[in-house]
């Protein structure tokens, strides 16, 4: 009969031994008990994907993630994308190319991208919107959002 | 929107497990992927007095290819059998299907499991077994049992499973040279829940199987559709017509997309455009 939990986890690469009520989820887990509001929460029931994280290397919704569940895995948010994903061109293109407006999705969909360029995707368009069609823009269009994912692969190549 | 109170364990064996589903006054609720148990819980559609976590059970995990048969276990993550080599080879029907269930993020976490237990009406895999003719194996404490999927699913979140069991493998026959396979579903969103769709299967006698998910209570055949359009070698357009024109045997049901009328004519589109993708190939 447990109703806390003590949860034993590294986020972006820093150990972290937490006490957490087991009705906790891992979004609320990372923006109120960590102080990681980086982490963006929109539905909560797994529709828009903005609380996309990485959770042992693949990505998960942590609004559907119990932070009990998290324990013993390893979890990267947006603060770590820069430092521990080396996405930092991928970032400059979404900002080059304004494939944000307010910034809300962003940091769901600099998983599901990172994520899609990780797996050695091509730059197909096609392919990028199905993976990163379960995260909602409400602001660009996706189109320029596209293009900073495709322009990043192209660059990574032509290294 | 945040999950009413709850205890919450995680055993790691099948026979704790069994143990904990049968206290009845731990109101028991199993824990899978939670991909779609969460969401219920937030919308306080689920209120389980104990959540059962099983995803640190070992036995319930692995992808195996036995003589006539490919078992999966119940924990296996969709993603994991998007990446198998035995399921591309042997059960290519659910290589089709995959693309089209959920998103990345919700297949890295979703189980097959999951999926079988829930028995969502516009979920993929439930009509995916009932094409394969499916076996599911249920333990409880009192043994093991295994259960056709054809009596497997009875109805909106509703099988034959009981609160004391446990879903712990899906047994699919291989594929056999010559079957061939079809599948088609239309959603507003790729990834979200189909309107409709369908799964075909063309056996080596040429017995065919079709079943629909997405328009009535449950994943259902459509023994109309299956015997009109069995022991023909040629998916003849004059066929696939006459299929459409008998696919009135489901009880079609309406949900927030669509009536039922709208959902037996996006049936009829979805078979008509699985049909044609099999004859092409």
């Amino acid at each position: 009969m447990t109703k806390t939990a003590q949860i034993n986890l590294v986020v972006n690469g820093e150990k972290y031994f937490e006490n957490v009520p087991v009705r906790m989820n891992l979004a609320d887990f990372l923006r109120n008990k960590l102080g990681l509001t980086g982490t963006h929460v929109g539905c909560e029931h797994g529709v828009c994907g903005a609380c996309t994280i990485f959770l042992d290397g693949v990505t998960a919704r942590s609004c559907l993630t119990l932070a009990v569940q998290a324990d013993e895995t390893e979890v990267t948010t947006i603060e770590g994308y820069e430092t521990d994903k080396n996405a930092s061109d991928l970032i400059k293109n979404f900002h080059k190319r304004n494939a944000l407006q307010c910034g809300y999705c962003t940091p769901g969909m600099l998983a599901s991208s990172i994520e899609y360029i990780e797996q050695g995707n091509p730059p197909d368009r096609k392919k990028v919107k199905e993976h990163i069609s379960g995260n909602y823009c409400r602001c660009t269009g996706y189109q320029a959002i596209v293009d900073a994912i495709c322009t990043t692969i192209e660059e990574r190549q032509s290294r | 929107m945040k999950a009413p109170d709850f205890s919450y364990e995680k055993p790691t064996t099948i026979s704790d497990v069994l143990a904990l589903l049968a206290n009845n006054e731990l109101e028991c609720q199993l824990l899978a992927g939670g991909q779609s148990l969460m969401p219920m819980m937030n919308f306080r559609m689920a209120n389980p007095g104990t959540l059962v976590d099983i995803s640190n059970v070992s036995e319930l995990s692995g992808i195996y290819e036995r003589k006539e048969t490919i078992e999966i276990g119940a924990m296996v993550r969709y993603r994991e059998l998007e990446l198998s080599k035995i399921i591309k080879t042997h059960c290519p029907l659910i290589s089709m299907v995959l693309p089209y269930v959920a998103h990345a993020a919700i297949r890295n976490r979703g189980t097959i499991g999951g999926s079988i237990g829930l028995s969502d009406p516009a979920a993929e895999l439930p009509a995916v077994l009932l094409v394969l003719d499916g076996k599911i194996e249920i333990t409880s404490e009192k043994g093991i049992r295994l259960e056709p999927a054809n009596t497997f699913f009875k109805g909106v979140y509703e099988t034959s499973c009981e609160p004391d069991e446990l879903i712990t493998k899906i047994i699919l026959p291989k594929k056999q040279p010559k079957q061939k396979f079809g599948f088609h579903e239309i959603a507003r969103r790729h990834g979200d829940y189909a309107m409709a769709g369908v799964c075909i299967l063309q056996d080596v006698d040429l017995n065919v199987r079709v079943a629909f998910f997405g328009v009535a209570d449950r994943a259902v055949r459509s023994i109309a559709v299956e015997n009109l359009l069995s022991g023909n070698s040629y998916l003849s357009g004059e066929l696939i017509k006459n299929a459409q024109n008998v696919l009135n045997d489901i009880e079609f049901e309406g949900d927030m997309n669509a009536g039922p009328e709208a959902k037996q004519h996006i049936a009829k589109v979805v078979l008509e455009r699985a049909l044609k993708e099999m004859k092409n190939d």
